[in-house]
């Protein structure tokens, strides 16, 4: 065995050549292992657009539903609880809904496209637990005064008013998701998917 | 010497032929490629396979997908049980009632075709035959005494069987079916029933295995890298090995 | 350039300091010397470990989506193939390996009966070895049942019944094996749990001990000369080369070759004709039914051949379980003072070709349904199984072996 008389120079190129095209390969290989844990057909069927009927909904009245596995809450607001949103502007943190928390049709005083039906992603926007629905004359157990009615997360004390806008002094950082979603008729409406096509 | 490997070799493929059951198998290769056969294959398919059979682990816009079908066009032509693309292809009938109409549950088709083979298939479908003996009226020559009726008689109308002796590799002589000919016709001729026929087992055979042409094409990507990566780490390893002597 | 480079070998020196890095890579590759004269046979053990990594890294992936329950098996598999993005490939890759990992191993092995590498001073190595294979033929069984297709229930039952043959303890033990009366929920959810874990840590550790007691004794060559007693001034064995960069660089060629070739069935024939992939297995179990055709997956059927040879059913499972291990006894049969077959007499090589013949014959024959003329080949067959090993003792002894060089052969 000896190492005198080989070329420096091809040896170099050829290890340089077989560690680029080799690394290629592993790189193509590892496209498999990742995007195989993206959702499944399965997943994406679940996570379709659900279509629910409110016409059983009361006034007053929220009623929870699943759409990708997340729930969605449809709240019948009645007058009273509209009449609360524009007295909370000065409390809550983003009262005109500049943050892109909703689509453009639900960039409003009342965050929807009917003033009378809210439709949010459950999910408080702090670190995910789902807050719970505390109408005016329920908040004594929560311990919250002056309760105009609204969400309240039981994990770290967020609080949201009944448009789901988050008010000031809370962890929460932004106002409750509202998802895309389209009337179909009077009471049904369709969540995932809105008029344009749009599904997030 | 020769004789006798002959003779051996003969017996060999005499038992591999009768492990496969009874009856003669035509050969059928599937075309994949082929996507207007596998449109009137899945037509045929949900029309006169899907109201007793599921494919429970096919879903509707798969199918849209990989035959380029326009949703609209899916939903109204090849879906009847959900308006849900991403549902998978159930059946509405209970296998409950199911078993107490046939006797068996008609079996789930999503990977029948990956058990049976195009070519069992292919004859399946072509040699029902009238036999008054069985409760649905029909027999089959590859499949003995099915319990499902021949749910295509309308395209191909009825076949009788042909009687004829047949001959043992002992030397006795049996009466035995020898072949099927047409009673009275269907709504297709013989080539149409057989174009048919062969569409249905070209959607089978997709239905197994949906995957099967990307594959083709993904793996015809990786063998040419391979190729490629061969001639630099042979060279490489050459180089190296010049140090040996 | 010349700090990073001084930051690395800092690293590294920190890290020998507290950890042997530098140490296993020179004792495991830059400086343990293999004999140059390395031919084909000599590709499938580093294959082997390949073949496990493939195995290994799919199954964690497989396992993500995977069902071990009656109900939901079967369908989580299609699942897998279907719903999953690149599920299928994860499968494929995961059958086509099983069967590649066989194919391996019997050919590593079978290098080993070429070139004596069972002989002294490799006896433990060998044995070591003969433990994968039979930890391996654990976990194939094991990973058989997993998709709950007829195949795997009844091939599952057919090879718990063996253990039901044995006396005295023979039922209590199936007993214990499925843990209920038939194979059952129950007992894919035990085989699972021992084909994803308890087996591959095993396997992981015997591999690791394979490795060590090859580097212990240094690599057999097809020349059987023991490298290490022809060593040059500096200590290093004069028909020795590092391991690395030459059996790296050389083993990496194995590797893509096989890849071409793993590919190939991968992406072309994943089923490769029902070998790999059984139809019958593309039915859902079925504890009422039968399939009219059973045979295990190829790499079990020379034993199930055996077995099926035997006309006594626990002679059968006697004789099946002992031509599995006719194998440990190697070193000790065999009793030539020459290791390789280069210079071996005609007795060992006509012992060998038959043995060739008879294990491919009787592995043909275990996927064949039995007939009159088959068993008869089949007995045969067997025999000639057992007296390669029970009789080389007395061919070895006085076979017509040639003398062996002093150095190995090169070029």
């Amino acid at each position: 065995m000896s190492k005198q008389g080989f070329d420096q120079g091809r040896r170099r190129f050829l290890t340089t050549a077989a560690t680029i095209v080799g690394g290629a390969g592993a790189v193509a290989t590892a496209v498999p292992f990742v995007s195989t844990l993206t959702p499944s057909a399965r997943a994406r069927a679940i996570g379709a657009p659900v279509e629910i009927d409110i016409g059983a909904i009361q006034p007053g009245e929220l009623q929870r539903f699943k759409w990708q596995g997340k729930p969605v809450w449809i709240l019948r607001r009645n007058e009273e609880q509209l009449g609360t949103l524009p007295e909370l502007d000065a409390e809550v943190r983003d009262p005109g809904s500049n943050e892109a928390q909703q689509p453009e049709y639900a960039r409003n005083e009342h965050r929807s496209i009917r003033p009378e039906y809210l439709i949010l992603v459950g999910l408080c926007t702090h670190l995910g637990c789902s807050p719970t629905y505390v109408p005016r004359d329920e908040a004594g157990p929560y311990g919250l005064t002056e309760w105009k009615g609204g969400f309240f997360c039981p994990c770290h004390g967020s609080r949201f008013d009944l448009a789901g806008r988050v008010y000031k002094d809370v962890p929460a950082p932004r106002n409750l998701l509202v998802p895309p979603h389209q009337y179909l008729s009077e009471d049904r409406v369709l969540v995932g998917i809105d008029d344009t096509g749009a599904t997030s | 010497m020769m004789r006798a490997a002959a003779a051996l070799l003969m017996l060999l493929l005499q038992t591999a032929a009768l492990a496969k059951g009874n009856g003669h198998l035509m050969h059928y290769e599937a075309d994949l490629s082929n996507r207007e056969s596998l449109l009137r294959g899945a037509q045929l398919f949900v029309n006169y396979c899907l109201s007793c059979h599921s494919a429970a682990y096919m879903r509707y816009n798969r199918l849209g997908r990989d035959l380029e079908i326009p949703e609209d066009v899916l939903k109204s032509n090849l879906m009847f049980g959900t308006d849900k693309t991403g549902e998978t292809m159930t059946v509405a009938m209970k296998p409950q009632d199911a078993e107490q109409w046939f006797g068996v549950g008609p079996p789930d088709l999503s990977v029948t075709a990956r058990a049976r083979g195009a070519s069992w298939l292919y004859t399946y479908f072509l040699t029902f035959y009238r036999d008054p003996a069985r409760p649905t009226g029909v027999n089959n020559l590859i499949f003995k005494d099915v319990a499902m009726p021949h749910v295509l008689w309308e395209l191909q109308g009825w076949q009788r069987p042909v009687f004829g002796e047949q001959k043992a590799p002992d030397g006795t002589v049996t009466r035995a079916i020898t072949g099927l000919e047409l009673e009275s016709p269907g709504l297709l001729n013989d080539a149409g029933y057989r174009r048919a026929v062969a569409d249905l087992v070209n959607f089978l055979v997709y239905l197994g295995e949906p995957i099967k042409l990307t594959r083709h094409r993904i793996g015809a990507w990786v063998l040419v890298y391979l190729l490629g990566l061969l001639i630099i780490v042979y060279l490489l390893k050459r180089e190296f090995w010049k140090d040996v002597h | 350039m010349n700090t990073v480079a001084r930051a690395v070998t800092g690293f590294r020196d920190w890290v020998d300091a507290r950890f042997p890095l530098t140490q296993l890579w020179n004792d495991h590759l830059a400086r343990y010397y293999a004999p140059k004269n390395f031919n084909f046979w000599y590709f499938f053990g580093s294959l082997a470990l390949f073949v496990l990594v493939i195995q290994i890294v799919t199954g964690i992936w497989l396992t993500m989506n995977y069902k071990p329950a009656a109900d939901s098996a079967f369908a989580s598999v299609e699942y897998i193939m279907r719903d999953v993005e690149w599920g299928w490939w994860f499968r494929y890759m995961h059958s086509t390996g099983a069967s590649a990992f066989f194919i391996v191993v019997y050919l590593h092995m079978y290098r080993a009966l070429l070139y004596g590498s069972y002989k002294e001073p490799r006896e433990l190595l060998w044995i070591i070895g003969m433990f994968i294979y039979l930890t391996l033929m654990g976990e194939a069984f094991f990973g058989y049942l997993l998709p709950w297709g007829q195949m795997s229930y009844w091939g599952a039952q057919v090879i718990i019944s063996l253990f039901g043959a044995l006396p005295w303890i023979g039922d209590d033990l199936a007993l214990l094996i499925r843990g209920d009366f038939v194979v059952s929920d129950v007992t894919l959810n035990r085989f699972f749990s021992f084909h994803v874990i308890a087996l591959p840590l095993l396997l992981c550790g015997l591999v690791w001990a394979h490795l060590l007691a090859l580097h212990e004794v240094g690599s057999n060559n097809p020349d059987g000369v023991e490298i290490k007693e022809r060593k040059g001034a500096d200590g290093v064995p004069l028909d020795g080369i590092p391991f690395h960069p030459y059996y790296t660089v050389k083993d990496i060629v194995g590797v893509v070759v096989f890849l071409i070739i793993f590919c190939a069935v991968v992406f072309f024939a994943p089923e490769m004709g029902g070998y790999f992939l059984e139809h019958a297995n593309f039915v859902p179990a079925d504890p009422l039914k039968t399939p009219e055709h059973i045979a295990p997956v190829w790499y079990f059927t020379p034993f199930y051949a055996i077995l099926r040879a035997v006309p006594n059913q626990l002679g059968g499972v006697i004789a099946m379980g002992a031509a599995t291990l006719m194998f440990f006894l190697l070193p000790w049969l065999d009793r030539s003072a020459v290791k390789s077959i280069r210079y071996r007499g005609w007795k060992f090589k006509l012992a060998l070709a038959l043995f060739t013949v008879a294990f491919l014959t009787l592995g043909w024959l275990g996927m064949q349904p039995p007939t009159p003329l088959y068993t008869v080949i089949a007995r045969v067959g067997s025999v000639v199984y057992f007296l390669f090993f029970l009789a080389m003792p007395y061919y070895t002894a006085n076979d017509s072996d040639r003398p062996v060089p002093d150095r190995v052969r090169w070029p």
